[in-house]
């Protein structure tokens, strides 16, 4: 039903000895918003310049709804970016900055004005056609850099961490208003960030990367709750990661007992780790408990409260409880089969997405 | 309280020097200028210098000389100092282009002869090539090549300078957005290196409206310009009035100049 507008198929970038894309593999499809998320230096924008023209990629081919591209310029490229620094052009005002993209195409002077002003109604910067670009506030350039960039309607929109120079309260807003301007204009969005709950809050598709490779990639509810590794289990959301065996299918070892669980398809006592998210650990009493710890600290965090503490084997467990704890106090924490995820070490995502598909169609 | 003082302690050498090196000498120019040769006060010179057609024809003389010395210079230096910022040993070739500005003006000037001359560098190689010999020396030609040589890195230093600072991602925004290399360079780098034209324009066009050495020695004194004249009449016909007058036209033509090519305030106010 939806097409592939974008893929990248088999792309390697080196410098010299350093390999910074390792086999990446992305297909971008129409109307959706993606996000490529990581840390520092893991590639991101590695990977928008290799679509927007600004990289030669040592192997591999990007596409253009099937078209290799490799070798097209930037100028002619379908794709309009806001980059992290915005790059608005400080020798022109809002409204010359917008236009910059329809006067080269030399269209009407009519149509140029027409489509600036609606593009700058779009983010809501009506009325500021004529201030310099010295006179915006961080929140209002990056709706410049926005409406320069849509104002020329590319197929996908790349946004290099746009959000990143705003503060936090700012930053919550512009992310309503980046998503609802992406579903009010169709245009696909490849989201740039190294915040992993902006990720989860924006995205229809998010791309873990780390050193240079796509560790997973899915909607936000499947990376959060099924995590391919460690890394992604660690950089997405906040999580318990205790290491076991795996018994059988569905019986799982850890902290020295055996827990039911929800997940198969390993070999029998295959070492494996176990992901618990801290919101899925309720407090109770020790006999009742299936884990015994010894609260260290606690913090309020307005509609939780965030506990640290620690296991018989000084395992540090994070624990998000609506009811508070006492320092040093003993408590059982206890958990679901289900809020337990068990993740095999050093899997693919192609035999980790088959395992799954196998063992949940049964 | 101390800290003004001290403030002010800051700015006694920069006044003195500006009282000293550069408002006194103006103000005594200036004075000079109305009196005539034999020392009695006068408007007389301001008279001769707009009424007598030889020093406005100097001055046109001055000035057009002066452009076409600052537009080839401007010509020349511009790409290369662009082509020098995508150079690999950019500070090397830099030092090589400013090497040349620590030799005395009268040093080069004469090595200028030596080549232009009869049986010069050039002469003999066209004569290598069976081209007769030809006259270099004291023509016009000559004039304006020896001047561009000499001013080409005044006028690269701020050029190069400006497109230094120039931020890389303006250009990829620009190039993002459609525009080929050539449109990027008028819409985007050129006016955002503009500064650096205007600052290598002051720094070239005044001081050639007022070159004097080389009118004589390349330029044989066929070429005159008011530099050439100031030199005359203080030292030849000693007519310091009349030399301190075109010293004052020349200086209002500075003013002229730095107000042309200076930063003019944006149109329309800043809002709130
Ligand atoms: N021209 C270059 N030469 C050598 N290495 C480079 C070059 N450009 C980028 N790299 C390396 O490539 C890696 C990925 O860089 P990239 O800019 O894609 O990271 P990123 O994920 O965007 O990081 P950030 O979140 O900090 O922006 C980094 O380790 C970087 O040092
Ligand atoms: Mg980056």
């Amino acid at each position: 039903m939806s097409q592939t507008i974008i893929e990248l198929k088999h792309v390697n970038k080196t410098y010299g000895d350093t390999v910074v894309l390792k086999d990446i593999n992305i297909e971008i499809e129409q109307g959706k918003f993606y996000t490529l998320l990581g840390p520092s230096g893991s590639g991101k924008t590695t990977i928008l310049r290799a679509i927007n023209g600004f990289l030669d990629v040592t192997s591999g081919d990007v596409l253009f709804s099937g078209k290799r591209v490799n070798d097209i310029p930037a100028n002619e490229r379908k794709v309009n970016t806001v980059f992290q620094d915005y790059a608005l052009f400080p020798h022109m005002n809002v409204f010359e900055n917008v236009a910059y993209g329809l006067r080269i195409q030399k269209q009407a002077k009519k149509d140029i004005k027409a489509r600036v002003l609606s593009a700058l109604k779009m983010v809501r910067l009506e009325g500021y056609e004529d201030r310099e670009i010295a006179e915006l506030s961080g929140g209002q350039q990056q709706r410049v850099a926005i409406a320069r960039a849509i104002v020329l309607e590319p197929a996908v929109l790349l946004l290099d961490e746009p959000l990143s120079a705003l503060d936090a309260k700012l930053r919550k807003d512009m992310q309503y208003e980046l998503r609802e301007l992406q579903q009010r204009l169709g245009i696909t969005f490849l989201f740039v960030t190294h915040d992993q709950e902006e990720a989860l809050a924006l995205s229809d598709e998010i791309f873990v990367m780390n050193d240079g490779e796509v560790q997973q990639s899915g909607t936000p509810v499947d990376i959060y709750d099924e995590p391919i590794n460690h890394f992604v289990a660690d950089f997405i959301g906040e999580s318990n990661i205790v290491s076991g065996y795996m018994i059988e299918d569905y019986l799982v070892e850890f902290n020295g007992k055996q827990f039911e669980c929800a997940d198969a398809g390993m070999r029998p006592h295959e070492q494996v780790e176990v992901v618990l998210r801290p919101e899925d650990l309720d407090l109770t009493s020790v006999d009742q408990g299936k884990v015994t710890v010894t609260v260290d600290t606690q913090l309020f965090r307005g509609d939780y409260y965030e506990i640290v503490a620690y296991d018989g084997a000084k395992n540090e467990w994070l624990i998000h409880s609506t009811n508070p704890a006492k320092d040093g106090d003993t408590v059982g924490l206890t958990f679901d089969p289900e809020d337990i995820h068990v993740m095999r070490l050093n899997e693919s995502e192609e035999d980790f997405d088959a395992r799954l598909e196998r063992y949940e169609g049964e | 309280m101390k800290k003004n003082t001290t403030n002010l302690a800051f700015y006694v050498p920069y006044g003195l020097w500006l009282g000293l090196f550069v408002i006194a000498p103006v103000l005594l120019i200036i004075y000079q200028s109305f009196f005539d040769i034999a020392g009695h006060f006068t408007l007389g010179n301001y008279a001769t210098y707009f009424e007598s057609g030889t020093y406005i024809l100097m001055t046109l003389n001055s000035v057009v000389y002066a452009f076409i010395i600052t537009a080839l210079t401007l010509l020349i230096s511009y790409p290369a100092a662009y082509l020098l910022h995508y150079t690999k040993h950019k500070q090397l070739w830099l030092l090589l282009i400013i090497l040349p500005t620590w030799i005395n003006l009268l040093l080069k000037a004469y090595a200028f002869i030596g080549i232009f001359s009869q049986d010069g560098g050039i002469n003999s190689f066209l004569g290598m090539m069976g081209i007769g010999p030809k006259q270099f020396l004291f023509t016009d030609f000559s004039f304006i090549f020896v001047a561009s040589y000499i001013e080409i890195p005044f006028m690269i230093l701020p050029i190069f300078n400006a497109i230094e600072e120039l931020n890389e991602g303006f250009v990829n925004a620009s190039r993002d957005l459609g525009a080929k290399s050539w449109q990027t360079f008028t819409k985007v780098i050129l006016p955002l290196t503009m500064s650096g034209v205007k600052a290598g324009v002051q720094a070239v066009f005044i001081p050639s409206l007022s070159l004097f050495m080389l009118t004589r020695l390349i330029g044989g004194n066929r070429v005159i310009t008011l530099g050439t004249a100031i030199e005359e009449h203080f030292l030849v016909t000693m007519n310091w009035g009349m030399g301190s007058t075109i010293g004052v036209v020349l200086i209002l033509a500075m003013f002229l100049i730095m107000f042309l090519t200076g930063e003019r305030k944006r149109k329309g106010g800043r809002a709130s």
